[in-house]
């Protein structure tokens, strides 16, 4: 029962960031591979301010938004001047030097040894100690990801940010001020990676610089691009699917050593089968571009 | 200023050592539909960019309802009443027609971040008064129809005309077409120009750039004949297609 409770709580902190991310690269077809970035910003926000503050959870969470958000800014800001392939690379080198931040700064983050003893949150009033509790809060950040996301995705705004992921000369002409948006999704899918990194946090209680490497944010562009992006539904799917994929290879009683190798090969495998066969992913209606689509 | 809607002053831009628009002035009153001819490469696209924002001339000045826009960026211009088509026919493709529509229309309070969580009742009720809007600005281009298909479903002449609707429901004073009938069938050059004539009655300005020179002659109260960027011949059409010039350079 605690290791299915267990999987459900990974399916929902994967469908907050795979989610957000969606909303970044699907959306507004800005393919960045910095979002475990922003989900180990928040992590380490929280667990140093639980750490050392001693703060509630609830101010945690929004200080760990605040701040992975206005680092969200930075990363959008190039996106006004480069675009496609080079931004991806920006992207990378951002995704790099958090890490190196994470790993070299031992004073504040522990370095290599990580964050230990992070403690039990308390939330509306109720220490969350149990699977189950964790698995409600998180089901609760889960909705309110889907519901921001939803309303934007539904506005004129989302639709503003679909036209920028199709063709950002015509969006221009049609007078929408395209830098704002971008570096506008760019807040809101870094909150939300950081409202995930909080979670993470405070259920595993321990957190080090390995969680949060570029393999993890390629992890989660596998999710969108497999779930679907541009589709609000996709990433819930593909977290499930991705999520689940390396469970059911542990009973078909692989040792660990192979498992976690046929693990990666297998993700690798899917994410090349979906760009030939299904670029729109389970539920896409869109094939996955990033960057203008060519005239 | 003078009474003129739009005043372009001598416009200067080269790329590299192609010097595509050679001290160019011209201007247009309300209401007036003004032709830009020439061959390719006489700097009509290039003028077009420049009017839009997106590129910068060298120098020069251009003056909307009186002010000086060079400089601005594309959005700005789009927001101050300036809308356009562009050659190879941009559209949002994956979106619905009826979505490129509405696109177009300016100032949405829905389109503010901060409406969309805070203001959601306004924005909504902005929402379907644009809608019916657009409904309505299709019906009359005949493609209600097709609203909720996505754009790159339309044929080529559909697609020219959903810009040319897509161009009217931004409300500017003046559109920029570029090649609004080129390359479509018949009924439908009838259709965009039927539509294009009827403009300066909704107190719209147009400046067209067309290689066909049936439907300019059509619809133009004036026209330009460039070449090399500059300006050859100007008049109505008739003395444009009579210029001995402008009949050399349509012959070779």
């Amino acid at each position: 029962m605690e290791y299915l409770l267990h999987i459900l709580i990974l399916i929902g902190i994967y469908v907050i960031l795979s989610v957000s991310l969606n909303l970044i690269a699907g959306y507004a077809g800005l393919l960045s591979i910095a979002h475990a970035a922003f989900y180990g910003v928040g992590a380490y926000v929280a667990a140093l301010m639980a750490l050392n503050l001693h703060s509630p959870f609830l101010v945690n969470v929004v200080c760990a938004v605040i701040f992975s958000g206005l680092l969200g800014a930075l990363v959008g800001i190039p996106s006004l001047r480069i675009r496609d392939d080079y931004f991806v690379i920006a992207t990378f080198a951002f995704q790099v030097i958090i890490f190196s931040v994470l790993n070299n700064w031992v004073s504040l983050t522990g370095g290599p040894m990580g964050l230990p003893g992070i403690p039990q949150p308390t939330f509306f009033g109720l220490k969350i100690s149990s699977h189950v509790g964790f698995l409600l809060t998180i089901g609760f950040f889960c909705a309110v990801t889907l519901l921001i996301t939803r309303r934007i995705v539904q506005s004129p705004f989302g639709r503003v940010l679909k036209a920028i992921r199709e063709d950002e000369v015509f969006t221009q002409a049609a007078g929408k001020n395209i830098a704002t948006y971008k570096v506008l999704v760019f807040v809101i899918g870094a909150g939300m990676a950081a409202v995930a990194g909080v979670m993470y946090a405070y259920y595993i209680s321990f957190i080090d610089p390995t969680s949060f490497t570029v393999m993890e944010s390629i992890f989660i562009i596998s999710i969108v691009i497999i779930g679907g992006a541009g589709s609000l539904w996709g990433p819930v799917a593909g977290a499930v699917v991705l999520v689940l994929l390396p469970e059911i290879l542990r009973f078909l009683g692989l040792p660990s050593s192979v498992a976690a190798n046929v693990r990666q090969i297998l993700y690798g495998g899917l994410l090349v089968a979906f760009m030939m066969w299904r670029p729109r992913g389970f539920l896409g209606k869109y094939a996955f571009q990033s960057g203008e689509a060519s005239e | 200023m003078s009474s003129e809607l739009l005043e372009v002053q001598q416009l200067e831009k080269s790329f590299d050592s192609i010097r595509a628009l050679a001290d160019f002035s011209c201007s247009l009153r309300q209401g007036e539909i003004l032709g830009l001819v020439g061959p390719n490469g006489a700097g009509k696209t290039t003028l077009f960019n420049i009017i839009s924002g997106f590129l910068a001339p060298d120098s020069g000045e251009a003056m909307f309802h009186g002010t000086n826009f060079i400089g601005l960026p594309p959005h700005r211009i789009a927001v101050a009443g300036i809308a356009r088509t562009f050659q190879n026919l941009r559209l949002v493709r994956q979106l619905s027609v009826l979505d490129n529509v509405l696109l177009s229309f300016r100032n949405q309070p829905g389109e503010r971040l901060g409406n969309v969580f805070f203001r959601w009742k306004t924005s909504k009720e902005q929402e379907a008064a644009n809608r019916k809007e657009a409904i309505s600005l299709l019906e009359e281009a005949g493609l209600a129809e097709k609203a909720h298909d996505p754009a790159e479903d339309l044929s080529y002449g559909q697609q020219k005309l959903l810009s040319l609707v897509y161009c009217l429901a931004a409300k500017g004073d003046l559109l920029l077409l570029d090649e609004p009938v080129a390359g479509i069938a018949p009924e439908m050059i009838e259709k965009i120009l039927g539509i294009i004539r009827d403009l300066p009655n909704k107190g719209k300005s147009v400046i067209l750039i067309e290689h066909n020179l049936d439907a300019v002659m059509q619809v133009c109260d004036r026209v330009i004949f460039m070449d090399a960027g500059a300006k050859v011949s100007e008049g109505t059409p008739e003395d444009v297609r009579n210029d001995p010039r402008v009949i050399e350079a349509y012959i070779d």
